[in-house]
């Protein structure tokens, strides 16, 4: 386990300085240039001059990856050259936001999923079984932005008991407002993310449903419950724990769209700017971060299947040896 | 045992509940007293940065100008100037040298006093190199700036200038000992600058020690948006108070209640279909002539805008003091515009490529113009266009054969006068007609001037001024005092009052 965990380890440095370098390279293949976001119609060309300058738009390519690197390594992220400010605390700020709203959307969701797929799987042959997997599928059809504005509809147009959007001014010195702004978010990711994850539970239980292990075990004495606890429960959950990461991942990096249906001020709305604007170590900053969020996440993730379910370890150590 | 066990469970569970749930509602806003009250402000600009001379954009003159910030003089609402930090103003003869006597006992937020030195600074800020200042070419005829004593300050200019007390009123006079203009502010105003939270929301409240008249309110919070459609609901649920330019006319309807009042104010924005003047075929006037009577700017705005905007015919909107109505300059017109296409030499049309930006309402704008002018025979491209690639390719290249932009300032058409500008419009009379103009010993002559200037430029059909934006503000019934135009995207809030 200990080898495998360093290995992974390795493996997620890597892909980190991979991504620096590749966020680094793509972004300046874009057409285009920053200081252009910074200069207002009728600016005269010594003023054109004056702002690439200062945004460093001039420097040869080199020096701005040096640059980028020194940033890096401090944590620092640079300087938002639209925006003057560091882009270090500024992500940290983001994410006072987008990890609440991702945890707790993932929390709720997981609630919901795991007794209804457990559901859906045990009564799999009756109608609410089948109304239940109708459902999962169903949100897994709806696109998350229409299913928040149709909860904007319904609970801050009409019935007028929830904010549409934003946050308060104060933001999480405010507590109580803040988690009154973010029911709605929440409950938007958690529909559609409950109802993929349902579906994985429903798939995976099934699986074990029809195993022989389980038959095997129900016919040397054990009873059903005791079946699914010693045996079925842990090959049910490796999948889904593989499947919980994926969405979790999927969800913190795709939250632009609900934090744009809510007008909430998060990484994703930081990161949408950014790009309209040109800032690149704003961009390169919250690309870094999200990708450095997916892989620790599929770490985690991998870590927990493995210790789930051991034969992991043994197939990965045997195949790579 | 294990019963009593989940009762405790279940109990704590509920409490929390409660607690959560009374929490919440006592979040919910009390209804304060007026002079105190809290005005919400909903905006689709926020600011890039709170410094006006270092990229801020139209966002921070709308919550900072005239409200944290003040010049010596102040653009009213009515479009109007008036003295605000200046006290009294003396030109000389020839009209090359200023002296400005200063407001005595303003202090800056930070409590330092407000000297010359302080105005000189903040002069210098903008035509500094490296400053973004949409006003910095207008500054480019101070020649030098004296401060004899801290009440004084003397501004000798290198020619006449009838614009300058009026450009003025763009500057903000800053602390010259002041760190960072980026993200603090530190103004003489009647608030100061409390708190910005990027992406969400700016916090403005009352300065007590302000000189003049004490706001009308306790606290400002501007609420920023990205999405017209969340900012109409912000207004719809009460989390704002009023919006300050509303841009989905679709969406007025849902406002035509007792519970709200919708201003039609008047605006600087014109949409503008820009020809390049330099290249054929958009250097022969009888073509410009002619595209612009092919297309019907009345059906395009009523499409757009639905009762709402107003056609001008030339660049000048009606609250810049050279306005006259120039729609009748380039009618509406097929025949004619025929007529102008052979008597230019296309007779059988022509083709070319229309860089259109990507938002709202050039992409359907320009579409409006291909389906109008492919009755006359004219073929055109539609090129959609990122705002950093508009910059590069047609602003600073001169790569194109016609583009659709947005001009939001007043007083804007002097820039046909610079042969140099990106739509490269080169008449000598005119350019003559506007340089006078500046140098006009009073402001009737230069009116004057620019109205012959304007007259010339509408008749050359320089470029299609498709229309004048209106100025929508939005606000609940219970608001009052708040400005309806849009002047220069400025948003005075002191005079507001809530309920």
């Amino acid at each position: 386990m200990r080898k495998y965990v360093i290995r992974r380890l390795a493996f997620l440095l890597v892909s980190l300085a991979l991504a620096s370098v590749t966020l680094f390279v793509l972004l300046r293949i874009m057409p285009g240039d920053p200081a252009n976001a910074l200069l207002p119609v009728g600016a005269t060309p010594e003023q054109i001059t004056a702002a690439q300058h200062q945004v460093g738009s001039d420097l040869p390519l080199i020096v701005q990856f040096l640059h980028w690197i020194r940033d890096l390594s401090t944590f620092h992220f640079g300087t938002s050259i639209i925006s003057s400010y560091s882009v270090g605390p500024e992500i940290a700020s983001r994410l006072s936001l987008t990890v609440p709203l991702t945890l707790i959307a993932f929390v709720v969701a997981v609630a919901i999923a795991i007794p209804l797929g457990f559901i859906a799987a045990f009564k799999a042959k009756t109608w609410y079984g089948a109304l239940l997997n109708g459902f999962s599928q169903l949100g897994i059809a709806i696109p998350v932005f229409w299913v928040g504005v149709i909860f904007i509809f319904i609970f801050a147009l009409k019935m007028m008991i929830l904010p549409s959007g934003g946050i308060p001014p104060e933001g999480w010195a405010n507590f109580p407002g803040m988690l009154k702004y973010l029911i709605l978010p929440v409950a938007t990711i958690a529909l559609v993310m409950s109802s993929s994850l349902t579906r994985y539970v429903r798939s995976a239980t099934l699986d074990v449903l029809g195993s022989d292990y389980l038959r095997t075990s129900r016919s040397l004495g054990s009873t059903f419950t005791q079946a699914m606890v010693r045996h079925g429960l842990r090959n049910a959950a490796a999948p889904v724990i593989s499947i919980v990461g994926i969405e979790l991942a999927t969800t913190f990096v795709g939250a632009v769209v609900v934090e744009s249906v809510f007008a909430l001020p998060g990484l994703g709305s930081l990161l949408v700017r950014a790009i309209a604007q040109h800032d690149y170590p704003v961009i390169q900053g919250v690309l870094f971060i999200s990708t450095f969020a997916v892989l620790i996440i599929g770490f985690f993730a991998d870590l927990i299947q493995r210790l789930v379910d051991p034969r992991l370890i043994t197939n990965l150590s045997g195949g790579l040896k | 045992m294990k019963a009593a066990k989940h009762g405790r469970k279940l109990g704590v569970i509920g409490v929390a509940l409660a607690v959560t749930l009374g929490l919440i509602a006592t979040s919910a806003p009390a209804n304060a007293a007026s002079a105190d009250a809290t005005i919400n402000i909903g905006s689709l600009y926020e600011p890039q940065n709170l410094d006006n001379t270092g990229g801020g954009g139209q966002g921070v003159v709308e919550a900072l100008n005239g409200n944290v910030y003040e010049g010596l003089y102040r653009l009213t609402d009515a479009g109007q100037v008036e003295n605000v930090l200046a006290t009294s103003s003396k030109i000389s003869k020839d009209g090359l040298t200023y002296t400005f006597t200063l407001r005595s006992g303003v202090t800056f937020h930070s409590g330092k006093a407000m000297t010359s030195a302080d105005v000189k600074f903040s002069l210098e800020k903008v035509s500094a190199t490296d400053s973004k200042s949409a006003r910095k070419s207008s500054f480019k005829v101070v020649k030098s700036i004296a401060t004899p004593d801290a009440k004084t300050v003397v501004v000798t200019l290198s020619s006449r200038s009838i614009s300058f007390i009026y450009n003025l009123s763009y500057i903000w006079i800053m602390n010259s000992t002041a760190k960072d203009f980026a993200a603090a502010a530190d103004g003489t105003g009647p608030y100061k600058f409390s708190a910005w939270k990027r992406g969400s929301t700016l916090t403005l409240v009352r300065n007590d020690s302000y000189w003049g008249a004490a706001p009308k309110n306790k606290t400002v919070v501007y609420h920023y948006f990205n999405d017209a459609t969340a900012l109409n609901n912000a207004l719809l649920t009460g989390a704002v108070d009023v919006i300050t330019s509303a841009q989905s006319p679709d969406a007025l309807a849902q406002f035509k209640s007792s519970a709200y009042k919708i201003s039609n104010g008047q605006s600087t924005t014109k949409l503008l279909l820009v020809f390049n003047d330099r290249v054929a075929p958009f250097n022969n006037k009888l073509v410009r002539k002619a595209v612009t009577s092919a297309i019907n700017n009345a059906k395009l705005l009523a499409s757009i805008w639905g009762d709402y905007g107003t056609l001008i015919g030339s660049m000048v909107p009606p609250t810049d003091p050279w306005y006259e109505d120039l729609t009748g300059v380039n009618p509406y017109d097929l025949t004619l515009a025929k007529k102008e296409l052979a008597a230019a030499g296309y007779g059988k049309g022509f083709t070319f490529r229309l860089d259109t930006p990507t938002y709202d309402p050039h992409p359907a704008a320009a579409a409006f113009i291909k389906s109008e002018l492919a009755k006359v025979g004219i073929t055109v491209n539609i090129n959609s266009v990122t705002d950093d690639q508009w910059y590069n390719n047609v602003y600073k290249k001169h790569d194109f054969a016609a583009t659709m932009q947005e001009h939001v300032n007043d007083r804007d058409v002097v820039w046909y006068g610079n042969p140099d500008f990106y739509w490269g419009y080169n008449n000598a009379s005119v350019t003559g007609l506007i340089n006078q103009a500046e140098q006009a010993p009073n402001a009737r002559i230069q009116a004057s001037l620019l109205k012959r200037a304007n007259r010339i430029i509408a008749t050359e059909a320089a470029s299609d001024w498709i229309y004048l934006y209106p100025q929508i503000v939005v606000a609940s019934s219970t608001l009052s005092g708040y400005p309806i135009n849009g002047l220069n995207s400025q948003f005075y809030a002191y005079n507001i009052v809530k309920g």
